[in-house]
């Protein structure tokens, strides 16, 4: 094989958008991904493409998701074109339930202080009869007081996501190397050297980390410390039923297929992907509060996920001072923002440098002492 | 309360274990979805095996023998309880102090807990799905579920029957219609003609258990002399029909042949029930000889989760007879390790469950060569997966397109999302990968497995929050 | 597709309602089995809406899916006979409905 000109390591959501984005703008590229029992948070995710309520403490992720959710359509018209692979892409609004009038009053205050005093552009506060109206098909229970909507949340198949990013980077001409586990990367003449399973090496002068939890272990050995760590959310996902939902909501959506995917929690467990009934029962009691009507549906699945976490929630986008041409790109919501990873990023990327609101995602913004 | 051991499974596996673990006055809980004891091999038993029952003696000897099974375990002291279900197994934190399971069951729609020391798996196998054209018809059933219809409800299949595969459970079945008087058009052999060729070699070994073999080879010559329709070598079999079965296609050596078909039975082995072994993460190996995955167990039955025992068919097909030894044998192991047994004693009685485990499986190997899994191309058009209603060719593609992993195929395909978590599909999409990738199929693996193992239903896991409120 | 076996018929029986219909069975069997006999089908399913029937009987194919009592999605072969029984096909997708 020709040396290309970036290697993207992982071929999770993330990496493959950057990669197809990068493909797109006439690169050559080469992806490679780890081995079966990697950590796969773009297998395990929810499917939301989510704007209301990001970025409280980081103004600038705000404008980066909601940039990214204007960019969706138009992304997924191209990504289903060039792949062949329908999305199951919907925009209709997503709702935030609250569970008591407080809990309302309480949600208003958060989003009017995201939205620097009112209500961000495309948001709404529903009463209890304002959003039953909404949700014909979804009798809400007596507890619920309102929700709030946001009319630039939307939801996709993360799983057809994934297959399709993967389909159309290899349509335009991109590489993907299966079970190609990442040993070590080190710096050459020209750029960077890595040393994959049986001792294969593959060089290119630009790199990009993208392995999730992985990604500090590979940059590490470099002195390149990366304040990550794992979150667990378990998620529970019913039977195929007939259209209930209409749209997404946090912690309940019902997909294209019909299925109803109830999430998820919050643990801090380490690289524990195992479930417990405890979490089951603690999410299914919540979405009965909501929707007392899906107690009869069957649950098919219980499954978790590794949350990619920075320190403040937001991405971590980081060239290295001392490493030109070498990326580390890593963010929770990788689903949100494919589509704006794919073009401003990969844009960015190819100049060589973070410009505008992205300036504030580099890991610099944690002043974190390095060992070197 | 804290049982010493919670048996899941009431066949011969667990029902042996049981009476061993209550002989030794540990406490025992029984948990099995069935209503009565039995397991599959002898459902029904109870029912059946009233005083000059017709259908008891058509059924055989060694279905009675379950009856006498039955009424020890109901006299052993065990709390058995019948149309339980379990949906999952958690081990409890290490911060413990002594090793404690629980066990998530639904029982008449109540979700409840189940707390024991230890825990063994008795859940037995299921039938090997082999997928070909039209077996999702209404019409088409396994020769199991013929034979469960048979021993639960006393019912005979009638319309034109055919039965199709290979494996002692057909030939049985074919026999005790037979004997019972029910029709049956044909009996189509789809096991190798050179069989014999290809069993010599095991039937030194086998004759040590002659009685099977000799009733196998009397169960064959009944079937011909009562002039039963049999074809041999048959391949490439197909059910047609609009909303249901109405026809069979086939063909052997001799070319392709068709006939009317109101029902269809199939059956094609048998597979160990490894879902919950699976989801727990226990170690599994392949057994090349029965194309199936079984969990490693230790001498004692123990699987690499301390604690944690199988026995039975979940432990590899060997039949009713070795299940009651391997019962026996995981009854002593957990005698063992909750140390009211001393070391000495538990070899000694491990010796004799090996000796009684080896001639239950004496004619194992012969079986396994005689009846091999099919192994012929699945054409693009078949179903593979039941829930998703997927076919070979979707999951070809898919495996294809990337890395051999079970699991990659399954998120961009959805095979093994439905409610049977895989249990019809499982093997086969396994096999579309070992072939798209040309590996052997022992390295493929198997997808995860996730809970629920049963379905429970949302409210249904949300009463447990209430139930500790 | 099946029928009972001569001397079964002095076996005891219960009544249940298939899709409303009143019809006899036998203690033992399940409702998998009655919705054999008398429907030849269980469920359409809900991608194509093609017809299944129980395929299994013990649990493992999911094709066995109706409504029992009035719960969907039950499978009615893990589900014994009772007095009163209302038994009927599962058409397409569930739909939820408040209880
Ligand atoms: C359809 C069929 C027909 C067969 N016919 C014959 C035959 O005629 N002759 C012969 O020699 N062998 C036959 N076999 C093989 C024979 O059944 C086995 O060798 C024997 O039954 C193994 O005993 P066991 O105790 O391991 O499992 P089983 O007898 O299968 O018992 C397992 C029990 O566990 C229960 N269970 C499983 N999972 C759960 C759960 N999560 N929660 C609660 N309960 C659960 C099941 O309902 C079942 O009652 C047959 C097998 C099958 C599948
Ligand atoms: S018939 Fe297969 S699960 Fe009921």
């Amino acid at each position: 094989m020709a040396q290309p000109d970036h290697i993207v390591i992982g071929a999770g959501t993330v990496g493959v958008s950057l990669a197809y984005g990068l493909q797109k703008r006439g690169q050559s590229v080469c992806v490679v991904d780890g081995g079966a029992s990697d950590f796969r948070a773009a297998r395990a995710n929810f499917g939301l493409v989510w704007v209301q309520g990001k970025g409280g403490n980081l103004p600038a992720y705000a404008r980066w998701t909601a940039e990214s959710a204007a960019l969706w359509p138009r992304f997924r018209d191209a990504l289903e074109q060039c792949s062949g692979i329908g999305l199951d892409y919907q925009k209709p609004g997503g709702l935030v339930f609250s569970l008591s009038e407080q809990a309302l009053i309480d949600r208003r205050a958060v989003l009017e202080e995201i939205g620097g005093g009112a209500l961000p552009e495309g948001v709404e506060m529903l009463d209890r009869d304002a959003l039953q109206a909404r949700l014909p098909d979804a009798p809400l229970g007596p507890e619920v007081a309102g929700a709030s909507y946001g009319a630039s949340d939307g939801h996709v198949n993360p799983l057809k996501l994934l297959a399709a990013l993967q389909q159309g980077f290899l349509e335009l001409g991109g590489e993907i190397l299966w079970d190609w586990p990442v040993q070590t990367l080190r710096t050459t003449d020209d750029g960077y050297e890595l040393t994959g399973p049986d001792g294969e090496t593959l060089r290119a002068p630009n790199v990009i980390v993208a392995a999730g939890l992985a990604t500090p272990g590979i940059v590490a050995p470099l002195g390149v410390d990366l304040p990550l760590r794992p979150q667990r959310g378990q998620l529970l996902v019913t039977e195929r039923m007939a259209p209930m939902l209409p749209m997404p909501c946090s912690g309940l959506r019902q997909t294209a297929d019909g299925t109803v995917m109830i999430g998820t929690t919050h643990e801090d467990v380490g690289l524990d992907t195992g479930t417990t009934q405890a979490s089951g029962t603690m999410v299914a009691e919540r979405a009965l509060r909501i929707l007392p009507a899906l107690s009869g549906a069957r649950i098919v699945r219980q499954w978790s996920g590794l949350r990619v976490l920075s320190p403040d929630g937001g991405p971590l986008y980081t060239q290295p001072e001392a490493y030109p041409g070498l990326w580390t790109v890593s963010c929770h919501s990788g689903v949100t923002l494919a589509a704006i990873h794919a073009e401003r990023l990969a844009e960015q990327i190819l100049a060589g440098a973070l410009t505008g609101d992205t300036r504030h995602f580099s890991k610099d913004r944690f002043h974190v002492p390095t060992l070197a | 309360m804290i049982f010493d051991t919670a048996i899941i499974g009431a066949g011969p596996a667990g029902m042996q274990a049981a009476c061993d673990l209550r002989a030794r006055e540990l406490s025992v809980i029984v948990l099995d979805e069935q209503p009565a004891p039995g397991g599959q091999i002898w459902r029904g038993v109870e029912r059946n095996c009233q005083p000059g029952s017709e259908l008891a003696q058509r059924l055989g000897a060694e279905y009675r023998q379950g009856a006498g099974v039955a009424r020890s375990f109901r006299a052993c002291g065990a709390d058995y309880r019948p149309l339980s279900r379990v949906w999952q197994i958690e081990e409890t934190g290490p911060d413990a102090t002594e090793q404690c399971w629980q066990v998530f069951v639904i029982r008449e729609g109540q979700a409840e807990v189940v707390e024991a020391r230890r825990v063994l798996l008795a859940i037995g196998a299921q039938e090997r799905p082999v997928p070909f054209p039209g077996w999702t018809h209404p019409g088409v059933m396994t020769v199991g579920a013929a034979q469960i219809m048979l021993k639960s409800g006393g019912l005979l299949p009638e319309g034109p029957v055919w039965i199709c595969g290979a494996g002692p459970l057909p030939l049985l079945y074919a026999h005790q219609l037979r004997k019972l008087g029910g029709q049956i058009a044909g009996f189509l052999d789809t096991a190798p003609r050179d069989t014999v060729r290809r069993g010599l070699p095991h039937l030194s070994g086998a004759l040590r258990d002659w009685k099977s073999l000799a009733k196998g080879l009397a169960w064959q010559a009944g079937l011909r002399a009562a002039g039963l329709r049999r074809e041999t070598g048959v391949r490439q079999l197909r059910a047609e029909g609009k909303d249901r079965l109405e026809r069979i296609r086939w063909e052997t050596p001799e070319g392709e042949k068709t006939a009317p078909a109101g029902v269809l039975l199939i059956h094609e082995g048998l597979v160990p029930s490894v879902h919950p072994t699976l989801s727990l993460q226990c170690e599994h190996t392949w057994s090349d000889a029965q194309q199936s995955l079984r969990p490693v167990l230790d001498a004692w039955g123990e699987t690499t989760r301390r604690g944690l025992f199988v026995a039975g068919d979940a432990a590899g097909i060997d039949g009713a007879r070795a299940a009651l030894a391997k019962g026996t044998l995981a009854a002593v192991g957990i005698a063992r390790s909750l140390d009211v047994l001393s070391e000495a004693k538990a070899k000694q009685a491990r010796a004799a469950g090996d000796r009684a485990l080896s001639k239950a499986r004496a004619t194992r190997p012969l079986l396994d060569t005689l009846y091999p899994a099919p192994e012929g191309k699945i054409s693009d058009d078949v179903i593979v997966c039941r829930c998703e209603e997927l076919t070979a060719g979707q999951i070809r593609a898919a495996a294809g397109r990337g890395s051999a992993d079970p699991n990659r195929v399954k998120s961009e395909t959805r095979a093994g999302m439905g409610p049977c978590q895989g249990r019809q599909c499982g093997y086969t999409v396994a096999r579309l990968i070992a072939e798209a990738h040309d590996m052997p199929r022992a390295e493929v693996g198997f997808h995860n497995i996730r809970p629920p193992l049963k379905p429970v239903s949302v409210g249904e896991l949300a009463s447990l929050g209430k139930a500790k409120a | 597709m099946f029928r009972p076996l001569p001397d079964s018929s002095e076996g005891p029986t219960v009544t249940v309602f298939v899709e409303g219909q009143p019809v006899e069975a036998y203690v033992g069997e399940t409702a998998a089995s009655v919705l054999l006999r008398h429907l030849g089908t269980a469920r359409t399913t809900s991608i194509s809406e093609s017809p299944r029937a129980p395929f299994c009987m013990m649990g493992c194919c999911f094709d066995c899916l109706a409504e029992i009592d009035g719960k969907g999605s039950t499978q009615s072969c893990l589900e014994p006979v009772r007095d009163g029984m209302t038994i009927a096909r599962q058409m397409s997708a569930r739909k939820v409905v408040a209880r």
